[in-house]
């Protein structure tokens, strides 16, 4: 398997007006191999910059970033990204959707139809081939990202807030697919989320991020998705020390904010 | 009653029975509704096609009445004769307009009128400086004396005897046109008349005059007859006058004595006084004042006739008022014509019946079918479509003429002859007319703006130098009007089709060019992060996102583009051309041909929504996502 590294990541944005925006500064990490890591913190702390440094639509400002060894230039098939609306193609229908990646490769299209079946059934969209994507739900338009993603075989799975935008019952659901295709696709996948309770969940690490400038604040190592591998996320919600932690977060969360709030002249 | 105004007949009846039964319907629904209806749902706006019906019945209802097609199918006899009414009315007019039956005075009095407040002016003038003392004194009696002739023509003793008699003798001249009218008797030959117009087909809209002047009826001809009779009443009538000896002597007295005094004068105002009271007395000679009773006789006449010609019109009057709203029917010389509504707005019938007229491709307009097939042979397109050069390409010469005047065909020559469609070749039925001209045009100017304007468009809308390098060209020539541009291009590319598919080209291509900037501009980057992401190449990218993406956009770009291309290729081919709807309404407009006019407005609408519903139909079946992604 194959590591990602980020040696002394720097990231400064210049607007067009010529201020200078510090978005990340000196991020180091390293993510092992079939790792599941959640990436948390406030509004502006540069989350959705590492991720698309890490994607491949950005280029750092300063510092490296190799994945397998190799330096990231440019988007790759290797990392797949699931965005947060999904971005799906409305004009294409859920299979269309899913072999896009294939079609692109112009692979083989028997072997392509048997693939889209298979990520259909596992994400739980069987007989849904045929339907236009804007018909679906939110959730199951997500799914329909996931098997799109998926089915390109990433070695690294990238999602910014891919679960922002459901409701709780379907948010659930999404969650613990998650991790059931982290535990039998064994591949690594780096989540951002802003809310405490999904990091928590689905985070085998976790990073709570601060910003201006975006920087990496602390890091946890958590049980609590191996967990939940094995019973119900509501039994793992109500453990105690889910929920110390979860407090511990969410101040630490608070006390940044309300320093950016003080920061800023009222 | 003909067989077109049979079938108006049927359809304004059944329009009003369609009109009624659905205002019933409708009526019946709301009461229905009324308890549970909640003023602003939305849904009290769905469904109702009996509205629509009788919108549709009511605009058709409007049409019949205001082209006056029903009254001309429920009252075919009527035209002629309001026109034979219209001709009686055009007779006594000189007549009447000295009594006040339309005006307000007598004519007798409206002259004295005028005539004593232009004296009272005279008289002001008199106090200007620049006049003397002397002057004024020579002056003011002649007023007095001219007051006291117009006093002596209202004196009931100034009409003398020969006069009174020619009043009575009109009048009874009048009335015994009356009794003619009111007996019903016509004169000699008069039947035998209405029964020669009849056969020939001397009806409203049956010849190429509008209402021919010869009665068709009884009662048309007994105000034809009466129309003859009272103009030569009329003329004697306009000799009469009120000229007694002693009057006229007054005004030559007068007359003399002004003319002395207009010639000695030296004083410019002295010379424009009397040249004013001049003028005046020779109106006065005209004889125009009566006593206020004299003409009584010629005035009672006159409204027993009326009132025997209302009862004589019967319900001609009536249909003149309901039935022919927006005018009327008015008597020339030698046809009556349609002088309102029923003029520029064509009965439908006949509207319809030039639309069948011309659309036989054998007699068209000008020589050109409306919309009809002719056979071409297939050669003559092949010519077409490859240039003559491809011949001259082919390796060798072309062959010369040998020493027995022949020449002998080579390769070159058998090339040649294919590239220039000389060749034996079956025949196809191709679409031809003016219809098809048109249509042609505009597809062929919007193919051309689609297949340059979306590619350039969505470049433009991915990269910054195609954008800034192309946006001066389109904006230099994208804000002026495509008509101001018509009449270079049409110089340059000719009047025919080249120049008119340019100009249509010209303004699909900036149409195209800016929705699918904006289309491609729009995309969302997510999307072509993901397709990245997903592997996809930058002309992937292009085929398989940023174009879908853009379709809407496309698509409404196509479809504002047929509108504007529509308006302004009706219009160039206004300004020159021999073929297509824009020419042919040219054409009518020219003659004041009202029916052509109408049914080119009537061929360009329902083109016009034929294009549009096609392209509802594509963007239903094409970009059913829009607006849900």
């Amino acid at each position: 398997m194959s590591d990602l590294v980020a040696e002394s990541l720097d990231m400064k944005f210049t607007s067009p007006a010529g201020d200078v925006v510090h978005a990340l500064e000196n991020v180091s990490f390293t993510l092992a191999g079939g790792e599941l890591l959640a990436v948390l913190g406030p509004s502006g702390c540069g989350k959705t910059t590492l991720l698309n440094l890490i994607a491949g639509f950005l280029r750092p400002t300063g510092g490296r970033l190799t994945f397998g060894g190799r330096e990231i230039d440019g988007p790759g098939v290797e990392r797949g990204m699931v965005f947060q609306q999904g971005a799906l193609f409305e004009w294409l229908t859920v299979a269309q959707n899913v072999d896009f990646g294939l079609r692109m490769k112009k692979a083989n299209r028997r072997e392509t139809a048997r693939k889209v079946e298979e990520w259909l059934d596992i994400v739980g969209l069987q007989g849904f081939g045929d339907t236009p994507t804007y018909q679906l739900s939110g959730g199951m338009q997500q799914r329909v990202a996931l098997a799109r993603c998926l089915i390109n075989d990433p070695d690294l799975i990238l999602m910014d807030e891919p679960l922002g935008a459901l409701d709780a019952l379907t948010r659930e659901k999404m969650q613990s697919l998650v991790l059931r295709i982290w535990k039998e696709t064994g591949k690594t996948i780096m989540i951002i989320t802003h809310s405490v309770e999904e990091a928590l969940l689905l985070g085998e690490r976790l990073f709570v991020m601060a910003p201006r400038p975006g920087r990496l604040h602390r890091e946890y190592a958590l049980p609590f998705a191996e967990r939940g591998l094995g019973q119900d996320l509501r039994h793992v919600k109500g453990d105690p020390e889910f929920a110390r932690t979860r407090e511990e977060i969410l101040a630490m969360i608070w006390d940044m904010e309300e320093e950016i709030m003080g920061k800023t002249p009222a | 009653m003909s067989v077109r105004g049979l079938i108006v007949g049927a359809l304004f009846v059944a329009l009003i029975a369609t009109l009624i039964g659905c205002w019933l319907y409708g009526r019946r629904l709301v009461r229905e509704e009324r308890t549970d209806a909640v003023f602003g749902n939305p849904v009290r706006a769905l469904g109702g096609w009996h509205w629509v019906v009788s919108g549709v019945a009511t605009i058709l209802l409007v049409w019949l009445v205001f082209s006056w097609d029903a009254a001309r199918a429920f009252f075919p006899e009527a035209g002629n004769e309001l026109c034979q009414v219209a001709k009686l009315a055009n007779a006594v007019h000189p007549m009447r307009s000295v009594f006040p039956f339309e005006s307000r005075e007598l004519r007798g009095t409206e002259v004295l009128h005028r005539e004593r407040g232009q004296l009272e002016r005279l008289e002001r003038t008199l106090g200007r400086s620049d006049f003397t003392e002397p002057d004024r004194a020579g002056l003011l009696p002649l007023l007095e004396r001219t007051r006291a002739l117009m006093r002596a023509q209202a004196a009931e003793n100034s009409v003398n005897a020969a006069t009174r008699a020619a009043i009575v003798e009109l009048a009874g001249r009048i009335d015994g046109v009356t009794a003619a009218l009111e007996s019903g008797e016509l004169p000699e030959g008069a039947e035998a008349a209405i029964g020669t117009a009849r056969a020939e087909r001397e009806v409203w809209g049956g010849t190429s005059t509008e209402i021919p002047t010869e009665p068709i009826s009884v009662r048309g001809a007994l105000f034809d007859a009466a129309s003859t009779r009272l103009s030569d009443i009329a003329a004697d009538f306009r000799r009469i006058r009120n000229l007694s000896e002693r009057f006229e002597r007054g005004v030559a007295e007068l007359d003399g004595e002004l003319e002395a005094l207009g010639e000695g004068a030296e004083s410019e105002a002295v010379r424009d006084f009397v040249r004013q009271l001049d003028k005046l007395l020779k109106r006065l000679d005209d004889g125009t004042i009566f006593p206020p009773k004299a003409l009584d006789p010629i005035e009672d006449a006159l409204a027993r006739l009326e009132a025997v010609q209302r009862e004589r019109q019967g319900v001609l009057g009536l249909i003149d008022a309901l039935a022919m709203p927006g005018g009327s029917i008015v008597a020339g010389n030698t046809a009556c014509t349609e002088q309102g509504s029923g003029r520029w707005l064509p009965k439908p019938s006949d509207t319809l019946a030039t639309l069948a007229r011309i659309s036989d491709p054998d007699v068209g307009y000008k020589g050109v079918p409306l919309l009809w097939y002719r056979h071409k042979p297939l050669a003559e397109m092949v010519g077409f479509v490859i240039p003559d050069r491809v011949a001259d390409l082919v390796p060798g010469v072309y062959p010369r003429h040998g020493t027995d005047g022949f020449v002998e065909p080579n390769l070159k020559t058998r090339v040649l002859d294919i590239a220039t469609g000389n060749f034996a070749s079956p025949s196809i039925a191709v679409p031809t007319g003016h219809v098809w001209d048109s249509i042609l045009r505009v597809v062929a100017g919007l193919f051309l703006g689609i297949a340059l304007g979306v590619p350039l468009g969505l470049f433009m809308g991915l990269s910054r130098f195609a954008k800034g390098f192309f946006d001066p060209l389109i904006e230099l020539y994208r804000p002026v009007p495509p008509l101001a541009w018509a009449p270079l291009i049409l110089t340059i590319f000719g009047i025919q089709d080249d120049g008119k598919i340019f100009l249509l080209f010209m303004v699909a291509f900036a149409i195209m060019v800016i929705s699918a900037r904006t289309g491609a501009s729009g995309t969302q980057l997510s999307k072509i992060h993901a397709a990245h992401s997903l592997g996809a190449s930058k002309w992937q990218i292009v085929r398989n996102v940023i174009l879908p993406n853009s379709l809407p956009e496309i698509l409404t770009g196509i479809r504002i583009s047929i509108g504007v291309c529509w308006g302004t290729l009706v219009a160039a081919e206004m300004l020159a051309g021999t073929t297509g709807i824009g020419f042919v309404e040219n054409v009518a407009r020219k003659s004041s041909d009202y029916e052509i006019i109408w049914v080119t407005i009537i061929i360009l609408g329902l083109l016009g929504l034929l294009f549009d519903l096609i392209m509802r139909w594509v963007i239903a079946r094409t970009i059913p996502w829009r607006g849900k992604g």
